[in-house]
């Protein structure tokens, strides 16, 4: 929009890369005089403020000097070399597909570090707790900002250890298996995917991303390529969550602090599916080809898999945890992700990377609103919270309710909001996949991908009606007021809610952003 | 150092120049390092008898002088393209080489070597016989040093035992300990027995190919007679079998933990870095200049105990108690085997492949050098005030010294591999590459596995680094056994020589993560 010169761009980027990290450092050390606030505790709080916020700004500066006649072009590019031996560079860019998820995880984080000022989850000193959020979000950023495939490797295990920490430290209950498991699946499948990443830079030459996509697999032969997209994939899979590998994902999200799941769910699973997008499908599409089907299918099973999970987990009686039961929406919401992705088609992976962020978004609103139940009810446990009639939220805390409402609708993909756009054009995508892709098989896919958001409306009004819904008590049974929305959860909370009204409404923000580049992707740099 | 005349020719020895001399060249300066170290070691043991008891703490810096005297003259030698010793008759074959691997082998030894000294300097004061001890931890490393250097199995041999012998005595140090000299004994045991099979193994390969030198072996073994063909493949297993011990390999890993915990501390630490680079080394100079012909016999071999080294060790790690006695000692003893794994990796690549693939081995053992003594060096500053030395010592250490917390969280994610330990990760990487570079995709996967093993244990005693401190109200609501002792109050201030060990193998940790090409470069490049 604005006209930023290129080498402003490029340390933009770079800073946005790197400033988590140094002001991780600095929350380490003891604060200079003139920025002690009140004590301690706060003035690291408030650090942990400050870097997010202009880490915030950095990004939106990015996208003010971001090119919009041409996002499919990378973008703000350094290109350093920085270990020869290993032929690894540090090169840093956005284009269209990555400036959206760069956005996203500083705004999430940003909101985070700002709802952790005024509420910090229990647990040990907040200078840790500060220091590991911004390290995490370095590592995220840089998931989306690297084009090297060692580096995105490197950054995409950067961010287990400050999770890992994140939720056995400042977590609930059963927070230390929860971890374990968190951690010890990641890796996993990292370091399977790690193998296929090495394989492809052997065999081609080069850990280029731009390169490798440009040759779109040509210098590859079919069978590398094939157990490449099976280490990688299943590496990503792992992350994303695709059906059968999420396990761990409903026990990290129960146990974890609410800042730990608002960016778990909302920006550490895209470093999933953008792996698919920006690795899988340009490098090598025609071991790809070869697995999509499969992909689509596991992607399906997830989505009617995590429908069902959240609707037992909804039913009366059954003492569903509501993180939990988004834990397991995500679940669903992914496999959507995954169906467009593995449609191989512009429209699908469009619409992939528009539930992408539509499903920060929305998740991340979710998971701060039963993070906020949670705090005041001192339980997210569903029959608890909802008694024998319904927790009557819009009696009791109205703005409350209606937000709550709001997030769930959104979720459930009403047309007008964020959540509709993404489903829709996966959907759309599994109809007419890409050439060489079993139609019918997709065709079967796409209905039960149907059925799927039938069966997301169906837990998410439950899950409205058992919470917001009921019989207020009465007054003298109250064992404590229930307060409403407070200034500063209105502040976090509404830029989430304007984006969701937002995209939904002007989907082309993003699909104007994304097109080009996933056109370019998918052509393998011939457009 | 052995002057043989492999290949018997009678030398005559005439007035005229034309006939070569018996008596060979020596160029002082290619041998600099290990004989410096020698020589710092007979001045050691000398001098102890002529220092006054308080004066003796002297000898420990005249050590610390000698080794970084013999690294700084690795620096003139940075070309890597000297020889001597050569044979009379045939000046391109060589008993001394001093290439890159060489350097960079020598290199760890001596750093390696410096840092256990660091660690000595405050040890149980008087309690060693001060003299003595200086004097057999660089004659160790002087025999560590000079053997990546060999090129002929006699050096290669004697090499091993001057860096060996002088290790049982170190292990056995801790006077009145019964530990102790049991866990010399068993070392020194099991460690003979394998140097005798491989003294077999090497009479096998000189009576099949009549030469001592390696790159003569390499020829010749391509042209074993038939009826020798056995004796020579016999020969060659049992050469490698000595190195394997050294390296704690499986099955030849059992003495390993029983040594470390009986060992005193800095002799664990130099076990675990400088004890497996003699092993390690060994064993790529036999298997790739030696016996590049037999690549197909020793090369699945290696693969299989890289394979097996790795999940023992991992498999043994994760089975340790955190509340056992000595249990930090035994999980790094543990560790250091399944570390002793991946360093195999490439060796086992490097028949199949016929790219170099050694390098990744200089390259990862040259970050666990630094890491492991690290680690043994929080360890060496924990044992001051707990001397039961247990993981659960650990606890709340991040609440006492913020520091040295952070530096051991550190040092373990970097053996680890997980960022923030960046090193720790790009040496993986590097040795994964090699092994899929030569296509052992099943050997990268089982690597895989188990650094998903290591990862548990690593990170679980991270954990515990940055727990509230038992007796403080604990925000989690684990608990762990409270610590029987209460911890004595350290005595004195914090010596000085631990610190700066912590602090150099920190720095050099940080420096490396963020330069890895500092150490792989090696990776990437053609050592010999």
């Amino acid at each position: 929009m604005i006209d930023i010169s290129e080498s402003v761009m490029q340390f933009l980027l770079a800073f946005i890369v790197v400033g988590p990290l140094l002001g991780a450092a600095a929350a380490l050390l003891p604060a200079p005089p003139g920025l002690r606030g009140k004590n301690p505790d706060q003035a690291v709080l408030r650090h942990g403020v400050t870097v997010t916020g202009v880490i915030l700004a950095a990004a939106i500066a990015l996208v003010i000097g971001f090119d919009h006649d041409q996002p499919s072009n990378m973008q703000a590019t350094t290109d350093i070399s920085w270990i020869p031996a290993l032929d690894v560079r540090i090169h840093l860019g956005v284009d269209g597909i990555s400036l959206p998820l760069l956005v996203l995880t500083a705004l999430l984080t940003f909101l985070c570090a700002l709802y952790s000022y005024y509420k910090m989850p229990a647990g040990p000193s907040p200078k840790a707790f500060v220091a590991l959020l911004l390290f995490l979000e370095s590592g995220t950023l840089a998931t989306f900002a690297v084009l090297d495939l060692v580096l995105f490797f490197l950054a995409f295990e950067m961010v287990l250890i400050p999770m890992y920490f994140l939720i056995a430290r400042w977590g609930g209950e059963a927070r230390r298996p929860a971890a374990w498991k968190f951690i010890l699946y990641t890796l996993l499948g990292s370091v399977i995917m790690l193998l296929g990443l090495l394989l492809i830079g052997l065999q081609a030459g080069t850990f280029d991303m731009v390169a490798l996509a440009t040759d779109n697999g040509r210098a590859l032969t079919a069978s590398t390529q094939l157990i490449a997209v099976l280490a990688i994939g299943i590496g990503l899979a792992v992350k994303t969550p695709m059906w059968p590998l999420h396990s761990w994902l409903p026990d990290a999200h129960t146990a974890a602090p609410t800042v730990g799941s608002v960016l778990l769910a909302g920006v550490m699973l895209k470093m999933g599916t953008y792996g698919f997008v920006r690795i899988v499908l340009p490098i090598a599409p025609d071991g790809m080809r070869t697995f999509a089907p499969y992909l689509a299918a596991f992607a399906v099973v997830g989505i009617i898999y995590g429908s069902l999970a959240c609707l037992a987990l909804a039913k009366k009686g059954a003492s569903g945890d509501l993180k939990r039961l988004i834990a397991y929406s995500s679940v669903g919401h992914m496999g959507f992700v995954l169906l467009g992705i593995a449609t191989m088609t512009p429209t699908g992976v469009n619409g992939a990377l528009f539930a992408n962020v539509a499903h920060g978004l929305i998740t991340g609103l979710l998971f701060f609103l039963v993070g906020a139940l949670k705090d005041r009810y001192g339980t997210a446990d569903l029959d608890t919270l909802a008694g024998a009639t319904g927790a009557a939220l819009y009696g009791r805390a109205p703005r409350l309710g209606a937000l709550l409402a709001f997030a769930a609708v959104a979720s459930l993909g009403l047309p007008g909001l964020a959540g509709f756009w993404g489903e829709m054009l996966a959907l759309f995508g599994a109809f007419d996949p890409a050439p060489g892709l079993n139609r019918p098989a997709f065709l079967t896919f796409m209905a039960i991908g149907g059925f799927g958001t039938l069966l997301t409306a169906a837990y998410l009004l439950i899950v409205v009606r058992r919470v917001c819904m009921g019989v207020p008590r009465p007054k003298d049974q109250e064992t404590r007021a229930i307060a409403d929305v407070q200034t500063y959860e209105l502040a976090t909370w509404s830029p989430l809610v304007a984006l969701t009204v937002l995209a939904g409404l002007w989907p082309a923000v993003l699909l104007g952003l994304t097109d080009p580049a996933v056109q370019k992707l998918l052509a393998g740099g011939k457009s | 150092m052995i002057t043989t005349i492999a290949g018997g020719a009678p030398a005559v020895v005439t007035a005229a120049g034309d006939v070569p001399s018996v008596v060979q060249s020596v160029d002082w300066l290619a041998i600099a390092p290990p004989v410096i170290t020698a020589v710092a070691a007979l001045f050691c043991l000398v001098a102890d008898l002529f220092v006054a008891e308080k004066h003796k703490r002297l000898l420990g810096a005249g050590a610390i002088v000698g080794l970084l005297a013999a690294i700084i003259t690795l620096v003139p030698l940075r070309d890597g393209e000297r020889e001597t010793f050569c044979l009379t008759t045939d000046p391109a074959t060589c008993s001394y080489t001093a290439d890159h691997f060489t350097l960079a082998i020598q290199l760890l030894v001596l750093g390696g070597a410096l840092l256990t000294a660091l660690l000595s300097l405050h040890g149980e004061r008087g309690k060693p016989p001060v003299g003595e001890y200086w004097f057999l931890l660089l004659s160790s490393a002087a025999g560590a040093a000079l053997l990546p250097a060999a090129r002929d199995l006699a050096t290669l041999v004697v090499a091993l035992e001057v860096a060996s012998l002088p290790a049982f005595a170190l292990v056995g140090m801790r006077r009145g300990d019964r530990f102790s000299s049991e866990a010399a004994l068993k070392f020194f045991l099991s460690s003979v027995t394998a140097t005798a099979v491989t003294l077999l193994g090497v009479s096998f390969v000189y009576a099949t190919t009549g030469t001592l030198h390696l790159t003569r072996i390499a020829s010749e073994l391509g042209e074993v007679p038939g009826q020798l063909d056995t004796l020579a493949k016999t020969g060659v297993a049992l050469t490698l079998i000595g190195f394997a011990f050294k390296t704690a390999a499986v099955p030849f890993h059992f003495w390993v933990p029983e040594t470390y915990v009986g060992a005193p501390l800095p002799i664990a630490a130099f076990l675990s870095v400088v004890g497996k680079a003699v092993g390690f080394s060994g064993l790529i100079l036999v298997t790739v200049i030696a016996f590049p012909g037999y690549a197909d016999v020793w090369g699945p071999a290696i693969a299989v105990l890289a394979a097996l080294t790795m999940t023992a060790g991992n498999v043994a790690a994760l089975r340790q108690s955190a509340t056992r006695r000595w249990s930090a000692v035994r999980l790094l003893a543990w560790s250091s085997v399944a570390q002793a794994g991946y360093i195999l990796v490439p060796i086992a690549a490097a028949a199949y492949s016929s790219d170099d693939q050694i390098g990744a081995t200089v390259s990862y053992a040259l970050m666990y050098a630094v890491v492991n003594l690290g680690a043994f060096a929080v360890v060496v500053l924990v044992a001051r005030t707990k001397p039961l030395n247990r993981i659960s010592d650990y606890r709340g250490l991040y609440a006492k010294s913020p520091l040295t917390a952070l530096t051991m969280g550190f040092f373990l994610l970097c053996l680890a591999g997980l960022p923030p330990g960046i090193i720790g990760l790009f040496a993986k990487v590097v040795v994964f590459s090699s092994a899929v570079d030569a296509g052992l995709g099943w050997l990268a996967v089982v690597m895989g596995v188990n650094v998903v093993i290591a990862l548990y244990y690593y990170l679980k005693w991270t954990a515990i680094l940055f727990k509230a401190p038992a007796g403080a109200p604990a925000a989690s609501g684990e608990t762990t056994e409270a610590s029987e002792a209460a911890p004595r109050p350290a005595h004195g201030r914090v010596p000085v020589a631990v610190t700066a060990a912590i602090a150099l193998a920190a720095v050099l940790g940080v420096v490396l993560s963020g330069y890895p090409q500092l150490v792989l470069r090696f990776a990437a490049a053609d050592l010999f």
